[in-house]
């Protein structure tokens, strides 16, 4: 089933309750829904407030660095033999991922909203310095909820944190990644509701969240739509993200869903396979249910407990995933694939060869993906992979399935 | 008119407030359960809130989050939960059974299912801590058509225009949330509970649990005294933590803590 997906269709999603189709919503405690109500009231003022969006493009611009670059991949599209590979270069944004497009919005929001205390889950750390970063610039204080075995896993980001004056909470319970990084900072925020703004680092939560990341993550896909008609006066045929919780994904396909011509892949974390049931894969392998807010597609055992995962990149080592990708899922607008761990580290070399670009774990599952893709299509089409954050992060990880000490 | 509905009319007729204690499901192990709840009832409480453990408890602290782990690596399910409550009905059909929990193990289940199985079991009252009314058109009138009691949180940053929706939708009765907080945090104020409690009493006719925040007998009696009833978790919950590997010892204390509570609520009455 594919429907066409029109301006209007889009205008009225999600609906006045968060609903994308079948999923979204707010799902919370009682304590939370007046913060939350607050939240999008006065998020749907704001998002029409000329100096609102002339604060958040001008942070953009001085401060990010946008836009970020469209780069042709020569040689590794020399290599593929396929269509012409394209890399929107997410990576070279101030402090490194796609991460902080949405930290800079976030954290406009709570200046405007009052709020002297910040709160953020991470994974792979990326999201916690984005918003460490916007803190320290802002004078917040700043809390960081982070899976022990993401500590582990991401010190350097880790240390990146604390230097940026944030306080990093080392979260001990369930599977100790991101999934329960975001259960601790719902519980803080419940408990610092008044001076609280809880920054969301992907689109999922509880609604008006996937909206406003969604929206402040769509500068990606505004970007390439336009690079993509100055450079080469069409528009790709396909675009390819790696998708966590699917914040880059949203953000660079947004832009492009009324475009029929232009194909959509999520790539999710295979792990060490779909079928050894080790992996993060919710829309490839999983089902609806509940979790942090909103209903979307969740990794769940039969009895309706959240599965752990596993990813070699802690970016997409997450159960669930934002609704709004559940929706273009059900509906058949986006094609959500998987790609595994070894797959992913191959890609990351092979950039890193090829083009001399170190993407992060979580975008090399994009490369993956889109250089098979290429191959397969014409040499006269082109492809877009969303490279959503730089690998410097990520060295130790693959310094270590080398088996070398650093 | 329901068992929950029957009980505290009748508490209220008499002057008294209810003592609602609340312990995961399947802690320390699944087969102990149903032990533990005679054990409360025969310690004097009138409705038990049976909480259905979950991976990801977002509104609990350390305490009712470790249950949660316990409960589930001894294999509770939300079957196995049901099958613990028809044992119970075996030997006692007065006391009422709320279950209490978060929504995705209801859904996994379907809801249709969960509620035929619910009500075949002899649960009373469904309390899902992540469904608020708002998304709970299509949910909640599956309970109540057959007779379950959709029991709603109110917390102290409810509105009154939301206070009047949320117990347009409850029946039995409404569960005030003493503090923002999660579970186990000891920081309840009386006199704010008090006063939004009064408030709260305007607004509907519904009786009020008050929770979060109750741990013994002056802390039930001071909020016994402004409420309906009170419900008792986390001092509960942490007892079984520490008596796990012996259950007579356990029960020893659950009675322990549960006897002044009940007899200091019923101090109130006279
Ligand atoms: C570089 C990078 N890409 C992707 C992700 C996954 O998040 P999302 O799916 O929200 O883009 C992360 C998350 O930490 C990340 O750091």
């Amino acid at each position: 089933m594919s429907v066409k997906l029109t301006e209007e269709m889009l205008a009225a999603l999600p609906d006045a309750r968060g609903h994308f189709g079948a999923f979204g919503g707010r799902f919370v405690s009682e304590t939370l829904m007046d913060s939350l109500m607050t939240l999008e009231q006065e998020y749907m003022r704001l998002k029409k407030d000329p100096e609102f969006q002339a604060a958040f493009d001008k942070d953009l611009a001085d401060y990010v660095g946008r836009p970020s670059p469209l780069y042709f991949a020569e040689r590794l599209t020399r290599e593929t033999g396929g269509a012409q590979i394209w890399l929107k270069r997410e990576d070279l944004n101030h402090t490194g991922a796609h991460k902080v497009n949405n930290t800079i919005g976030q954290a406009l929001l709570a200046s405007f909203l009052g709020k002297t205390r910040i709160i953020a889950e991470t994974g792979a750390g990326q999201h916690g310095v984005a918003t460490a970063t916007v803190c320290a610039r802002l004078g917040l204080e700043c809390h960081v909820f982070m899976g022990a075995d993401d500590v582990q896993r991401q010190s350097l980001n880790v240390y990146r944190m604390k230097l940026l004056g944030a306080q990093v909470h080392s979260v001990e319970s369930g599977s100790r990644t991101l999934k329960d990084a975001m259960n601790d900072a719902m519980r803080d925020w419940v408990t610092n509701v008044d001076d609280t703004f809880y920054i969301i680092g992907t689109v999922a939560g509880p609604h008006p969240y996937p909206l406003l990341v969604r929206d402040f993550q769509s500068v990606i896909g505004r970007e390439t739509r336009r690079q993509s008609l100055e450079k080469t006066g069409k528009l790709p045929d396909a675009l390819v993200a790696c998708v966590g919780g699917g914040s880059n994904a949203i953000g660079m396909f947004y832009p492009f869903l009324t475009d029929e011509s232009v194909q959509l892949y999520g790539v999710e974390a295979g792990g060490h396979g779909i079928d050894t049931g080790e992996h993060a894969a919710p829309l490839c392998a999983g089902r609806p249910g509940v979790l942090h807010g909103n209903r979307t597609y969740l990794m769940e055992d039969d009895n309706g407990q959240i599965a752990s995962t596993h990813s070699v990149s802690a970016g997409l080592d997450y159960p669930g995933v934002g609704p709004e990708h559940s929706w273009l899922k059900d509906i058949g607008r986006g094609n959500y694939v998987s790609v595994t761990d070894d797959e992913a580290l191959e890609a990351f070399r092979m950039l890193t060869l090829v083009e001399g670009i170190m993407p992060a774990l979580e975008s090399a599952h994009a490369v993956a993906y889109a250089v098979k893709l290429a191959a397969k299509m014409d040499k006269d089409q082109m492809v877009v992979i969303n490279i959503s954050g730089r690998g410097d992060k990520d060295i130790h990880t693959v310094a270590q399935l080398d088996g070398i000490e650093l | 008119m329901s068992r929950i509905e029957g009980v505290l009319q009748t508490l209220k007729g008499q002057g008294r407030k209810a003592l609602i204690p609340f312990i995961t499901a399947g802690d320390p192990h699944p087969d102990e359960t149903v032990g533990l709840m005679h054990t409360m009832v025969d310690a004097g409480v009138d409705i038990i809130e049976l909480g259905v453990p979950f991976s990801d408890p977002m509104a609990d602290g350390p305490v009712i989050q470790l249950a949660c782990e316990r409960a589930l690596k001894q294999g509770t399910s939300l079957r196995r939960v049901l099958a613990m409550v028809s044992e119970f009905r075996k030997t006692n059909d007065t006391t009422p059974v709320v279950l209490m929990g978060y929504l995705n193990p209801i859904e996994a289940m379907g809801y249709e299912a969960f509620a035929d199985a619910a009500v075949n079991a002899g649960v009373d009252g469904i309390l899902t801590v992540d469904l608020p009314p708002e998304e709970a058109d299509d949910i909640a009138p599956l309970f109540s058509h057959r007779g379950l009691d959709p029991i709603f949180l109110l917390a102290p940053t409810t509105t009154d225009e939301r206070i009047r929706a949320i117990a347009g939708h409850s029946s039995g009765y409404v569960y005030y949330v003493s503090f923002k907080g999660v579970t186990g945090a000891a920081k309840i104020n009386v006199d704010e509970v008090a006063e939004k409690v009064a408030h709260i009493h305007e607004l509907t006719a519904l009786p009020v649990g008050v929770g979060f925040g109750i741990r013994d007998a002056e802390t039930a009696a001071a909020v016994g005294r402004v409420s309906d009833g009170v419900i008792v978790g986390s001092v509960l919950v942490d007892t079984i933590a520490r008596n796990q590997a012996d259950i007579d010892a356990l029960k020893r204390a659950l009675t322990d803590l549960l006897n002044p509570m009940r007899e200091a609520l019923d101090g109130l009455a006279s």
